[in-house]
């Protein structure tokens, strides 16, 4: 059977398998990217908090750190290149004891061994200056200025949307199930029976990265799936901080942070537990009680009242808890990128480049490409307009004027370029423009959406989706249903 | 494209409320401007094509789409601007105006400048992340005006197997309009000891179609990955979940009809004070807001039981509009007397009356009885008394008091509602 044949295929979507096709559309080489889900950033991306990291909480020994200090340092260029929504706020850690403030101490100790800029050791003032929204019972804490906010839904898809502009391939819905190890390439095979070749393969698997290593007869290893829930409060909560607020840590996750979002809600969360299955993202009450209190205790003006949504996220963790990412010693032309939890997002630019490397060390010719396009085009938002902008916008494009989704501001023109772009799914489009992401959590857009979807894709309603096979939005026709009976 | 336009009064919001204010303000002899986000004028109505409107009103029974008619054609027969698909993004107060900018695809961007401003915008319904039921997050999950709107206008069933959350009236009406389409109800589960919708839709929308209606159950947990599988149901005492008496009922929807929040983003840009018994604007007699020149009316005040009650309330913040643009008073002039609901009440609107002033009171009880008695103090001094047939949270009462009876009211001091036992 005739195939497709790239030099490299990465594996997952998310925001690593992302960074690094990007990172690789800069070279001669052909690269697939390979998502199983409907769009890319479904997995473990989709869930994250956005928080740059500054670099302060992992060992200076560790590739974390290492790659999270190096990230962190790249995120103006590729603010500026691809456009997603950032902010360099910057993090306070919050200290309630004595004890605590020792942690917080320890926490610098370690930040400027790593080479973190800027941290500041914090008096119980200074944090009531930064902070005039936290619990007056602070005692001090620890400043990081270079500490920052991200939406990775967007940044997760400018990524992918600049590596394709640069000749990279994406193909969402490919399951890889099987891989053949061929003279000098893998053959590998989807769940529905597509077929391509790859010289190279790099496993960005997120949670599957397991099961990846293992089709490709790589190292052994299990990711823990550890599960985090959050919540999200309105636009309006009186709660939105001037930083990203941590606790002192505890022994297995960073604690209930109070994020100010780039987009101006209000996250609290996360939670961490390890779990058995990692398709179990449900919440429960008592974590997510668990989320409010301490949440509360950080920021008083945290309210019931302006919840608006529950979700929750997996981080796919290593025993080690340190990122896994190698030329593996068993499968050949085959690199790890596995046990990307937190600071992954931060850490994500720098990856790509250490991958990069790595593909070359293993062989992999990489020949700068002339006409390399770093950029992408801005994406246009309805609400970041003032009226007298939008009165030139609504000239160009009257869609532009025609709001959606009413609690984030979202225009008919963005949702139109959403799908446009291949995000055809609910989800989708929630994620690249934010419909349906306010207050109302969908209850006034998704009929609109649905419609438009429809227009533009010349469907039928009934066969659009929540985010992929299974999850449909309504049963059927009206005309289909069965006859009316009277009551 | 921006263009300006001025007039003496700007109405947020074509539904029932925005509708009857821009009608009657128009009427009055005033230049009115009216819009609002959907294509047609209606609102909400648009979608009930049950019936049970208009009985109070129009003295005759009518269906939402012939109660909201009933308007749209007296509107469209006067000389005002009604712009449609225009969704209001800010208000703004200026020295001698008020601004509401306004984006359209069909007229760009307005600029209205108006003396008063009606805020008409209604409510929103409140949805799982509001009552935090835990899960994964499927399909299939949706409020029960969604689905209502699916399916009247939209023409698409949103599933086959359902419960329903809350006994609120949009799910009720929902659960006999699902049956009629061959969807199986599987049951409405309400967390109070007493439905939240009016009687005669517990009658007609379950008890005829032999619905289960679970008083003082929770749903506790949804299941499913990709679309609802199922709810896990729990029997509630004293507001927590029953240990070991969970059941599990299999459907592919869930509905929510778990109360309504009015709309008020759009009020706080120009810095409306906003109530938090009725999270609408806190309002005076004439249903004028804390900002001098802005007023409102509907489900934008607070959620009210029947839409007659919207248009009577409309026409009542009218009038306090027509006599503003006549005599434009300043605020500080009247200080008022201050309304405070008290023991078993939820609200009173108005937050504020005047002496010498008829003023039309609507409230909503916090508790269920049957022989009530409802008292309005002021100090020491029994304004009014009256016997209550019943009280239901889900019914608003109404008292007005005339204007002899207020004669004697102290500005400063605070005027108490209160609801105690009756005689039978």
């Amino acid at each position: 059977m005739a195939q497709k044949s790239y030099d490299v295929a990465v594996i997952g979507a998310g925001v690593c398998g992302a960074s690094i096709a990007r990172c690789l559309s800069a070279y001669d080489v052909d690269v697939v990217l390979l998502e199983k889900c409907v769009d890319v950033g479904f997995g473990v991306s989709k869930a994250n908090s956005g928080i740059v990291h500054a670099g302060f909480h992992h060992k200076a020994a560790s590739l974390k750190a290492k790659l999270e200090i190096q990230g962190n340092l790249m995120f103006e260029k590729l603010h500026y290149e691809l456009g997603f929504p950032f902010r360099r706020v910057g993090i306070l850690v919050v200290a309630f004891s004595e004890e605590q403030m020792k942690t917080a101490e320890h926490l610098y100790a370690q930040g400027m061994e790593n080479g973190v800029e800027g941290l500041q050791i914090c008096s119980a003032e200074r944090v009531r200056t930064l902070e005039p929204k936290v619990n007056p019972d602070a005692v001090g804490g620890l400043y990081a200025p270079s500490g920052g906010i991200i939406e990775p839904y967007r940044f997760v898809f400018a990524l992918c949307e600049c590596a394709q502009q640069n000749g990279v391939d994406i193909r969402t819905g490919f399951e890889v199930v099987r891989a053949e190890a061929k003279r000098g390439y893998y053959s590998i095979l989807s769940r529905a029976g597509e077929r391509l070749g790859a010289r190279f393969v790099v496993n960005a698997a997120g949670l599957y990265a397991d099961r990846i290593s293992s089709i490709f007869r790589g190292e052994k290893f299990r990711i823990y799936p550890r599960k985090g829930e959050e919540y999200l409060l309105d636009r309006s909560s009186a709660a939105y901080p001037n930083h990203v607020l941590f606790p002192v840590p505890a022994k297995n996750s960073k604690g209930i942070l109070v994020i100010p979002t780039v987009e101006g809600t209000t996250m609290i969360g996360p939670t961490a537990h390890e779990v058995d299955d990692r398709n179990d993202v449900s919440t429960s009450s008592e974590n997510l009680e668990t989320v409010f209190a301490s949440a509360k205790h950080m920021v008083p003006s945290v309210s019931r009242h302006d919840i608006i949504t529950s979700f929750a996220g997996m981080r796919p963790a290593l025993r080690t808890n340190d990122f896994f990412i190698a030329v593996s010693r068993k499968a050949r032309r085959f690199v790890q990128v596995a046990g990307i939890q937190s600071p992954g997002l931060t850490a994500s630019p720098a990856i790509g480049e250490y991958v990069k490397d790595l593909l070359k060390k293993a062989g992999l010719k990489l020949t700068e490409k002339t006409g390399f396009r770093p950029t992408i085009n801005k994406v246009i938002t309805a609400r970041t307009q003032t009226p007298q902008t939008m009165a030139h916008l609504v000239d160009e494009n009257p869609r532009f004027a025609n709001i959606v989704c009413r609690c984030e501001t979202v225009s008919e023109a963005e949702i139109v370029e959403a799908i446009h772009k291949g995000h055809t799914t609910l989800d989708g489009i929630k994620f690249y423009t934010r419909s349906g992401m306010g207050r109302c959590q969908g209850g006034f857009c998704t009929y609109k959406i649905l419609k438009i979807l429809a227009r533009e894709t010349g469907r039928d309603i009934a066969e659009f989706t929540k985010r992929g096979e299974g999850s449909y939005e309504v049963a059927g026709k009206l005309s289909e249903a069965s006859e009316m009976r009277r009551g | 494209m921006l263009s300006t336009k001025t007039y003496d009064a700007v109405v947020i919001g074509a539904g029932a409320a925005g509708m009857a204010a821009a009608c009657a303000i128009c009427e009055a002899g005033h230049t009115v401007a009216v819009l609002d986000r959907e294509e047609h004028l209606g609102g909400i109505l648009l979608q009930c094509i049950h019936n049970g409107f208009g009985l109070h009103h129009f003295k005759k029974e009518l269906t939402g789409p012939e109660y909201a008619d009933e308007y749209a054609q007296r509107l469209a027969s006067l000389p005002l601007d009604a712009f449609l698909e225009t969704t209001a993004v800010e208000l703004r107060d200026g020295k001698d105006s008020k601004t509401v900018y306004a984006y359209s695809a069909q007229h760009g961007v307005l600029e209205l400048k108006a003396q008063a401003v009606v805020l008409a915008m209604g409510c929103r319904e409140r949805n799982r992340g509001n009552i935090g039921i835990p899960g994964p997050r499927p399909s299939g999950i949706l409020t029960a005006g969604l689905a209502q709107r699916l399916l009247n206008i939209d023409g698409y069933v949103p599933g086959k197997r359902i419960v329903i959350v809350g006994s609120g009236d949009i799910g009720l009406i929902m659960a006999r309009r699902l049956t009629w389409v061959g969807a199986k109800v599987q049951c409405v589960v309400e967390i109070l000891p007493y439905p939240s919708g009016l009687t005669r839709n517990i009658v007609q929308c379950l008890q005829d179609f032999d619905i289960p209606l679970h008083l003082s159950h929770a749903v506790t947990r949804i299941e499913g990955a990709d679309r609802v599988e199922g709810v896990r149901i729990s029997p509630l005492h004293n507001g927590v979940p029953v240990p070991g008496k969970t059941s599990h009922v299999k459907c592919d929807t869930l509905l929510l009809s778990v109360g309504l929040i009015p709309e008020n983003e759009l009020s706080r840009t120009i810095g409306v004070a906003i109530s938090p018994n009725t999270n609408g604007p806190v309002v005076d007699h004439s249903l004028q807001t804390s900002v001098e020149g802005v007023f409102a009316c509907g489900n934008v005040l607070h959620v009210h039981d029947l839409v007659d009650f919207v248009t009577e309330e409309a026409q009542r913040c009218a009038a306090g509009v027509v006599s503003y643009l006549r005599a434009p008073k300043p605020k500080a002039a009247t200080p008022g007397v201050p309304v405070e609901a008290g023991a078993n009440l939820k609200y009173v609107i108005p937050n504020r009356c005047a002496p010498s002033c008829e003023t039309h009171f609507l409230m909503r009880s916090l508790m269920v009885r049957d022989a009530a008695e409802l008292t309005v103090k002021q100090g020491e001094t029994v304004v009014r008394r009256q016997s209550l047939r019943r009280v239901r949270p889900a019914e608003m009462i109404s008292l007005i008091l005339k204007k002899e009876q207020t004669q004697e009211l102290t500005s400063g001091l605070p005027l108490e509602f209160s609801i105690g036992v009756g005689r039978q």
